[in-house]
């Protein structure tokens, strides 16, 4: 345990000192949100159906961004390989990582995530179930790109490939993360539940099929 | 405690490395690896911490601790250094300390003549600098057996000595090391094996 809490310690001081962390992904949020409207058009009916989708979708692509960083240079410097010979098992430091990554970047993000929907003229009365279901499908977010991370862990230029890789698989946390937002009650609960039921599955799952990926690129 | 090597062959995409390899080493015994570069020295170093396996053959370790692996009862100083250039030298270490389990951080940088740079972060630091950084996990530490590979690489005269130093000691107390060097560190190794490659 104590070596785990030591690990998340680490990684949070590295994505505070290294940049590239919830700073980086931030402003690409709200690039992309500064650009949208001028690309669509000033309308604000428009802006205000789309606003909740276009969240969404940002969050999602600015998850992406910074995931290839979760196991790459612990990789390459060499750490990956003495944590191997500790006593923790390599599931739960590639657990432990991933949930660096969402108190570093995607838990903040998704936070002022439907906040910065206001840029889009979002329904103030979506601002509330939108904050809940981005705060919930951040879990996922980070755990499933930590899938991606391993996966391209040896690729200098992984990015690419680790969203053609996680994008698919983030589809059941879009769709159930937008039907949460759509404001009709019968469908908003038991959205939000499947959405937690995701988040739940990939903290299990994920470090799993992680820590096989980087086993193999270990050897 | 005693590792035994059994007709040991390793297979890198599906190049044997090496093959019929036997060694015996005990407690207090220096292994000194040494061949000609792409024989396998690093392949079996790594194959002993169990980041690879070997394709036949089996290691033993007796009177080892019965529920950790070799890997676990040891200490590996690869060509990376592990350590990162964004913390200070004691946070690198304090962090190794928690994750592996071990001792005081001062004494482990005194070990290796580190003590008067212990709050600069390591990017500050020059080549051999960071090896000594990184060496001081040996110190740090307390583990059975050692897994070198080219310990000494870009250290110089002094610190060469330390390494030396540190590990007679550790010898001393009885454990065990098994080094990769192309260069005499200036300790008589007690047994040494020759790989020549699967040629």
């Amino acid at each position: 345990m104590t070596a785990l809490l030591s690990l998340l310690r680490r990684d949070l001081i590295l994505a505070t000192r290294q940049g590239g962390g919830v700073g980086t992904a931030l402003g690409f949020f709200l690039t992309v949100l500064v650009l949208l409207p001028i690309g669509i058009g000033p309308d604000q009916v428009t802006l205000q159906r789309l606003a909740p989708g276009i969240v969404w979708i940002t969050l999602l692509l600015s998850v992406l961004l910074s995931s290839d960083r979760i196991f790459q240079q612990d990789f390459e410097d060499g750490s990956l390989e003495i944590m191997t010979m500790g006593s923790a098992p390599l599931e739960l430091v590639a657990l432990t990582k991933a949930i660096a990554h969402w108190l570093s970047t995607s838990l903040p993000l998704s936070i002022v995530a439907p906040f910065l929907g206001l840029l889009l003229n979002v329904r103030t009365d979506v601002i509330w179930p939108l904050l809940v279901s981005t705060m919930l499908g951040s879990i996922a977010l980070s755990m499933i790109a930590s899938i991606g991370a391993s996966l391209t862990v040896n690729l200098r230029r992984g990015g690419l490939l680790i969203s053609i890789l996680v994008l698919p698989l983030y589809v059941p946390v879009l769709v159930f993360g937008m039907s949460a937002t759509s404001g009709m009650a019968d469908i908003v609960a038991p959205s939000l539940l499947i959405l937690s039921a995701i988040a739940l599955a990939s903290l299990v799952l994920a470090p799993i099929a992680s820590a096989a990926a980087l086993r193999a690129y270990l050897k | 405690m005693r590792i035994t090597a059994e007709n040991l062959s390793c297979e890198r995409s599906g190049r044997l490395v090496f093959s019929g390899v036997n060694f015996t080493v005990a407690g207090g015994e220096f292994l000194q690896l040494t061949g000609p570069n792409g024989a396998g020295k690093s392949s079996l170093l790594r194959l002993l911490n169990g980041l690879s396996e070997a394709s036949h053959g089996t290691v033993k370790v007796e009177d080892g601790a019965t529920d950790l692996t070799l890997g676990q009862q040891a200490h590996y100083i690869g060509h990376s250094d592990a350590s990162k250039s964004a913390l200070t030298v004691r946070e690198n270490l304090g962090f190794w300390r928690d994750f592996l389990g071990g001792g005081d951080v001062e004494t482990a940088l005194a070990a290796v003549n580190l003590s008067a740079l212990t709050s600069y972060p390591l990017a500050l630091l020059s080549a051999g600098q960071k090896r000594r950084a990184a060496l001081a996990r040996l110190a740090l530490v307390p583990r059975d057996i050692w897994l070198l590979d080219e310990p000494s690489v870009g250290l110089d005269e002094a610190s060469q000595h330390l390494l030396v130093s540190m590990m007679q000691r550790h010898l001393d107390h009885s454990g065990i090391v098994i080094a990769a060097t192309h260069v005499p560190l200036g300790l008589t190794p007690h047994r040494k094996l020759a790989l020549s490659g699967a040629a």
